[in-house]
């Protein structure tokens, strides 16, 4: 008796599932009230913009600054959503993301989320140059000037050893989910090293900052834009050239990191409903200065992003008065 | 009278006893076997790690048809899709009403349920500790942990308590359910997530859902304890007048077990809180992501602060829901009272909405960050030479010669060791059990990692478990000591586990020694209640005893209170190596490596997503078995039973 | 005899696996400890019957663990019975449906526990009236209903207060009025006053006693106290190990014990005060003279001594106007001496015990 009640409970939920035709990832328009709000909402009342933040100050700086726009000539709602770089495309597909401020290339995310499920598109250029590479400390360059050619790394492994390296020298990597090759390269290269994950961008600005004052010898991955360099002097390791292509499988990459040219990605939903949001993130471009200078704010003077933003845009008023929609 | 003289017997030696090996024969030469083999096959069937296994690939390819799939397949469309529609639609009508709310309405409820659950005391804790996440300049944030915590708990009443009746009524479901329930209590929360970011994508709901699961043993197992306990004879006398059983059901067993059920959901609330702040790693909003960020730039002050905050909210809702627990019915003034108090605090809060700004007050908020981080700067820089020399004392002296042991020892050899030494401690059973465990992560192709995750729950493990039992012992002798002690522990327990990783790192830098740390802090709270608990646990009279033979004080601790607290400290030891383990995972955001980090590279970089769900399901393995080998103590249960011992 | 209220015929309870084969197979016979080390099974209640008339106390003795609560549980099958017959107002209990089952307990028959099985969290009123509100009658009118029933056993104006705020006696009695609430035909009294303090204790016998004279149920009473069932029983069935070695009239238990057992039950029972003159009585001797004292047969020895004290002449017992015999004062004597006559003639004396 009770069993028949329970089945028919089931059946009929069953049924009333089925009507509904299943549900589909977009259709969660509660999980993605997004822009579409926005439309060609008045100035005053815009939509919510959902900005991924990815973890370095240098996105930080740029999603600071598009957002501060956002909030303050257009009237928008910016929800950031602190994100690693990966799960900010899949943000786009779940709803959960609108805008990746800085984007360092990713051409399997981008065939996968803008050519085959097509729910993100490209935004233009961020104007910045990227580089990512192998650093060590302008004093280690004075002492072993031939310490650049990663040919001579293995030579000086053993300078290189810590608590964590197993034995080998210590190439000092980032977050764990920042682009990055260096496992396959030092497999490939035959470098006796180990790759240690330090963490975070601020763990390796960190050990850069020790490693200079303290003389420490270090090896590690870091990227420009990077307002660090004003600080502190690297010297970036010549890893084999870059050639188009070299990098295509990741596993067996044994060339240095492509220049990259940062670019904005948006969702296919943002774009065609964000209105006059997507305009001005589509329209945002600067130089490596100006992030840095931001980011410099953010990280070393005690700013918050909302506040370096504000002195930026107060600073560079034809800058950005350029992106804003007509 | 003449005393007859007292015969004096020879002392005999007991035969058997004399032909018997000593009781340390057994161990010594099972541990000079095991020397013997590893030095005679060192570097031999050893299982390196290899970042192309099959599996990893298998899994990948999994993860693209799920993906690619996502929107066709019947099993999304018409299941899997409908419970992430679900949970965001709980979480999203839980937070738009706190948001509705505006802070003085929340504040005013806070207040109200507060005088609810247990008069003014709990309802100026409630305005207190909700005010002071305000203060700290965390407000919105925290109301979106708050929405998040709550959204997961009604889910896990909602799925858990039903479950935990019926577990209650039935002994067979209870079988079932009991070891499904131990193996999610000894789930590191890291491995949750990934399984979740595939089915449900990120977001809140994903987050809802991961945390859902985390938090429903309590509320399950301490339902079916509370149904269980309920006064047979009540029920009975129920049945005896004829009552059916949904009758009986809904006006003696439920109201009786009230009480206990609610102790359930204070547990519950407990787990979720604990788990809310680690799904910021799938994109949930709140004071979650205000640590990631803090940790992203190693910015202790900004860590702490956050955590700060989830204490308060843990503190609030724990008193919360302990009052309703102690609740007596009253008469029905007294309940004219309570719902009269509730109501007018409730209205007074939103009755100030309209006139009191959206956000809360800037000029209130505290800033705190810069002196913490004033302080951190300082430690570090007189500190260096301590700390440096204490993470190489930890590294090459215990870390890395025993990860050369365990990654260097054939596979077979560490597989024997294991299931020898967990017979002898827990019997075949859990010997068998650690076995298979093992060579299901020998399977998995994860050995070499999993060997130096273990490298590091066993050191953290030791250092936690000598230091808790220490301060437990402490605690456990003086009044005055355990008074001092108490607020700390109970703050510790209520932090998110990995604000503790950023004073770790601070100290430390990154690496293992760091998430060692962490594990310490976060462990030793634990251990040392449990030991001062099973200490005091001791009967007076027992003591009465020892003492009036004369027993000294050292004595008393040795031969009386340790032995009679054996339990106890079994499951101290076990807690403490469960929760170690938890803890040395998250170490992975900080550069410790091993399994955390192949799961967190696995939510991070698409073609390291099969071996970082292969990672999470080796780590829940490795819970296993560790539980497994500790569960010497019978009375193991979850991490947070300790809050209502 | 017309129908019983209640009649048992050949009752098992066995507890454990596969239970129901041992009944019929010579492990049955086994003794309790045998059985249980043979089969893993726990022999409760042993091949027992028994009748209760309409309008009956009759009590159940035995001491703990002799199953006694769990026959009791059996006749409503709170407990369910293994094998047997079980019929309440002729109607065959095991045969009932869980509805038919729910209905018997609802109006028929209801019941009191020895730990009162109240429920705290509601007042005493709706612990009185939970009989009826599960029956789905109207709030009014169960608290109506229960304020009388309240009244009845001396608890009125305790209606508002909770059950933890009254003594265990009082408690007792609302646990009392509960079942009496629902007005059954048959009350079953599992061990009610054993919790009791013995003064309190003496207050609830009384009380049942008064009950049963002014409601006139049918009632079932467990009890491990002799004395509490010589009080209260009609009649009294002894259980031992889980089957009952005798059943009868207080004087009968005392007077004729079916065995060692009860016999050594009832040693040190004050037979003055249980015994009546009918059961000692005889044909008087040729030439007696028969104009002595009269008093009627059910007379018990103590209230009798006054009379034969008054005269040296032998007592005349009556019953309904004719004579049934004599007592003499050694009579009397030899019936409250210590070491009554043996158990073997005793027994020959028309002892009813139903052993199995």
């Amino acid at each position: 008796m009770k069993k028949l009640r329970l089945i028919a409970g089931v059946l009929a939920l069953g049924l009333a599932v089925a009507a509904c035709g299943g549900a589909k990832v977009e259709d969660d328009s509660a999980a993605a009230p997004s822009a579409s709000a926005a439309g060609s909402a008045p100035a005053s009342a815009g939509g919510t913009v959902k900005m991924a933040i990815n973890g370095w100050v240098g996105y930080e700086a740029s999603a600071a600054v598009v957002s501060y726009l956002l909030e303050h000539e257009l009237g928008y709602k910016v929800e950031k959503v602190t994100l690693a770089e990966e799960p900010s495309w899949q943000g786009m597909e779940s709803g959960d993301v609108d805008v990746i401020i800085e984007n360092w290339r990713h051409p399997d995310l981008k065939k996968k989320y803008i050519e085959e499920k097509q729910v993100a598109v490209e935004a233009g250029s961020t104007g910045n140059k990227g580089v990512i590479g192998w650093y060590v400390p302008e004093w280690m360059v004075q002492k072993y000037p031939d310490i650049t050619d990663y040919k001579n790394l293995n030579k000086y492994a053993d300078l290189f050893k810590t608590s964590e390296s197993d034995g080998k020298g210590q190439m000092l990597d980032g977050d764990p989910s920042f682009v990055t090759n260096d496992e396959a390269l030092v497999k490939n290269l035959k470098l006796d090293y180990k790759v240690v994950y330090a963490g975070s961008e601020a763990a390796l600005i960190k050990a850069a900052k020790q490693a200079t004052d303290q003389k420490k010898p270090l090896l590690m991955y870091f990227y420009e834009p990077q307002w660090l360099f004003n600080q502190v002097k690297l010297v970036k390791v010549n890893l084999p050239a870059y050639t188009e292509g070299c990098d295509s499988d990741p596993k067996k990459v044994a060339c240095d990191y492509p220049p990259y040219d940062l670019d904005k990605i948006v969702s296919k939903k943002f774009a065609d409903t964000g209105g006059k949001a997507f305009e001005l993130v589509k329209a945002f471009q600067w130089t490596n200065d100006d992030q840095n200078a931001v980011a410099d704010d953010i990280t070393n003077n005690g700013m918050t992003p909302e506040d370096a933003a504000k002195k930026w845009v107060e600073a560079n008023p034809t800058k950005w008065q350029a992106w804003m929609p007509k | 009278m003449v005393s007859a003289p007292v015969q004096v017997a020879p002392p005999v030696e007991a035969p058997a006893r004399a032909r018997r090996l000593p009781r340390w024969v057994a161990p010594v030469a099972g541990v000079v076997a095991v020397v013997v083999l590893y030095v005679a096959f060192r570097g031999k069937a050893v299982l390196p790690h290899d970042d192309d296994a099959t599996l990893f690939h298998w899994l990948n390819d999994a993860r693209d048809w799920v993906d690619a799939n996502r929107n066709s397949s019947p099993i999304f469309l018409y299941v899997v899709n409908y419970i992430r529609l679900g949970a965001a639609g709980v979480y999203e009508a839980i937070q738009a009403g706190l948001v509705a709310l505006g802070w003085p309405g929340l504040l005013g409820l806070a207040a109200g349920l507060g005088w609810l659950a247990g008069g003014w005391r709990i309802a100026l804790v409630s305005f207190a500790g909700f005010a002071g996440v305000g203060v700290l300049g965390f407000w919105e944030a925290s109301v979106e942990t708050l929405a998040l915590t709550l959204s997961s708990v009604v889910l896990s009443l909602l799925f858990g308590i039903p479950l935990g009746i019926w577990a209650g009524r039935s002994p067979r479901v209870r079988r079932i359910v009991t070891p499904v329930l131990d193996v999610m209590q000894i789930m590191p929360t890291f491995s949750y997530l990934s399984p979740m970011v595939l089915l449900f994508l990120i977001g809140p709901a994903s987050a809802t859902i991961a945390t859902m699961i985390y938090a429903m043993p309590p509320a399950i197992r301490i339902t079916a304890m509370a149904i269980q306990r309920v006064s047979g004879v009540a029920v009975e006398a129920s049945e005896s007048l004829g009552a059916t059983g949904w009758q009986t059901l809904g006006k003696v067993r439920l109201p009786l077990a009230l009480n206990t059920i609610m102790l359930g959901v204070n547990q519950t609330i407990a787990a979720a809180l604990s788990m809310v702040p680690l799904t910021a790693l799938i994109a949930a909003p709140g004071l979650g992501e205000d640590l990631l960020r803090a940790l992203a730039r190693v910015n202790v002050g900004a860590a702490l602060v956050p955590g700060v905050a989830i204490v308060l909210i843990a503190i609030v809702l724990d008193r919360m829901t302990r009052a309703a627990a102690q609740r007596r019915e009253g008469g029905t003034r007294a309940r004219a009272v309570r719902w009269g108090g509730f109501a007018v605090l409730t209205a007074a809060g939103l009755a100030l909405l309209p006139v009191l700004a959206q956000d809360f007050p800037e000029q209130w908020e505290v800033q705190i960050v810069r002196p913490i981080n004033d302080v951190v700067d300082w430690i570090e820089a007189h500190w260096y030479t301590f700390t440096g020399f204490l993470n190489d004392v930890v590294a090459y002296g215990l870390l890395n010669p025993l990860q050369d042991v365990l990654t260097n020892a054939p596979w077979w050899l560490v597989t024997a060791a294991v299931l020898v030494f967990a017979w002898r401690v827990s019997g075949a059973a859990a010997g068998l059990v650690a076995t298979a465990c093992l060579l299901c992560v020998a399977g998995l192709q994860l050995w070499e990692h999993a060997m130096e995750t273990l490298t590091m729950v066993l050191v953290a493990s030791v250092i936690t478990i000598a230091a808790g039992l220490a301060l437990g012992v402490a605690a456990a002798r003086s009044r005055w000591f355990a008074a001092g002690l108490r607020p700390l522990l109970d703050a510790a327990q209520t932090m998110p586990s990995f604000s503790y990783l950023l004073p770790a790192v601070a100290l430390f830098g990154n690496g293992r020694f760091t998430a060692i740390t962490a594990s310490f802090i976060y462990a030793v709270p634990v251990v040392a209640r449990l030991v001062e608990d099973g200490l005091r646990a001791v009967p007076g009279t027992v003591m009465e005893a020892a003492r009036s033979a004369g027993s000294t004080d050292r004595q008393l601790l040795w031969k009386v209170q340790l032995p009679m607290a054996r339990g106890s400290l079994l499951l101290a030891a076990n807690q403490g190596i469960v929760m170690t383990l938890a803890m040395v995972v998250i170490g992975a955001l900080v550069g410790a490596g091993a399994l955390g980090y192949d799961v967190v590279a696995g939510f991070a970089q698409q073609e390291d997503y099969g071996k970082g769900l292969a990672a999470g399901v080796a780590l829940v393995l490795l819970g296993v078995m560790l539980d497994r080998i500790t569960q010497g103590a019978n009375g193991r249960r979850s991490p947070h039973k300790k809050r209502n011992a | 005899m017309g129908t019983a209220a209640i009649e048992v015929r050949g009752l098992w309870k066995i507890f454990g696996p596969k239970a129901d084969r041992i009944i019929g197979s010579p492990d049955a016979d086994l003794e309790p400890a045998q059985l249980r080390a043979k089969t893993g099974c726990t022999a409760a209640v042993r091949d027992v019957s028994f009748e209760v008339r309409p309008g009956e106390v009759f009590v159940v003795m035995g001491l703990s663990g002799s199953g006694k609560s769990t026959l009791v549980r059996c006749l409503t099958r709170l407990i369910e019975p293994t094998a047997g017959e079980l019929r309440i107002d002729g109607q065959d209990v095991r045969a009932m449906s869980a509805k038919q089952l729910r209905e018997l307990r609802r109006h028929r028959v209801s019941m009191v526990f020895q730990h009162f099985g109240l429920l705290p969290h509601r007042k005493v009123v709706d612990n009185v009236g939970y009989g009826l509100e599960i029956q789905g009658v109207g709030k009014a009118e169960r608290h109506e209903k229960a304020r009388r029933i309240l009244s009845l056993v001396g608890l009125g104006g305790h209606e508002d207060s909770y059950p933890e705020q009254l003594s265990g006696g009082m408690q007792q009695r609302v646990g009392l009025a509960r079942a009496l609430a629902v007005d059954p035909e048959v009350l079953l009294f599992d061990e009610p006053f054993s919790a009791l303090d013995p003064l309190i204790r003496r207050d609830m016998q009384a009380e049942v006693i008064r009950l049963h004279r002014e409601v006139g149920k049918t009632m079932v009473f467990i009890t491990h106290d002799l004395s509490e069932a010589l009080k209260l029983g009609e009649r009294i069935a002894i259980m031992r190990a889980g089957a009952i070695v005798q059943v009868g009239t207080p004087e009968e238990l005392v007077g004729a014990p079916a065995d060692e057992y009860v016999a050594d039950f009832v040693r040190d029972v004050p037979r003055a005060q249980v015994l009546s003159l009918r059961w000692i009585c005889r044909a008087p001797e040729p030439g007696e003279p028969l104009d002595g004292p009269e008093l009627p047969a059910d007379t018990v020895i103590h209230d009798a001594v006054p009379a034969a004290m008054a005269s040296d002449r032998p007592i005349r017992v009556v019953a309904g106007g004719e004579l049934v015999g004599v007592v003499s004062r050694v009579d009397l004597l030899g019936a409250v001496r210590p070491e009554p006559q043996p158990v073997a003639a005793a027994a020959s004396a028309g002892a009813t015990g139903e052993e199995a």
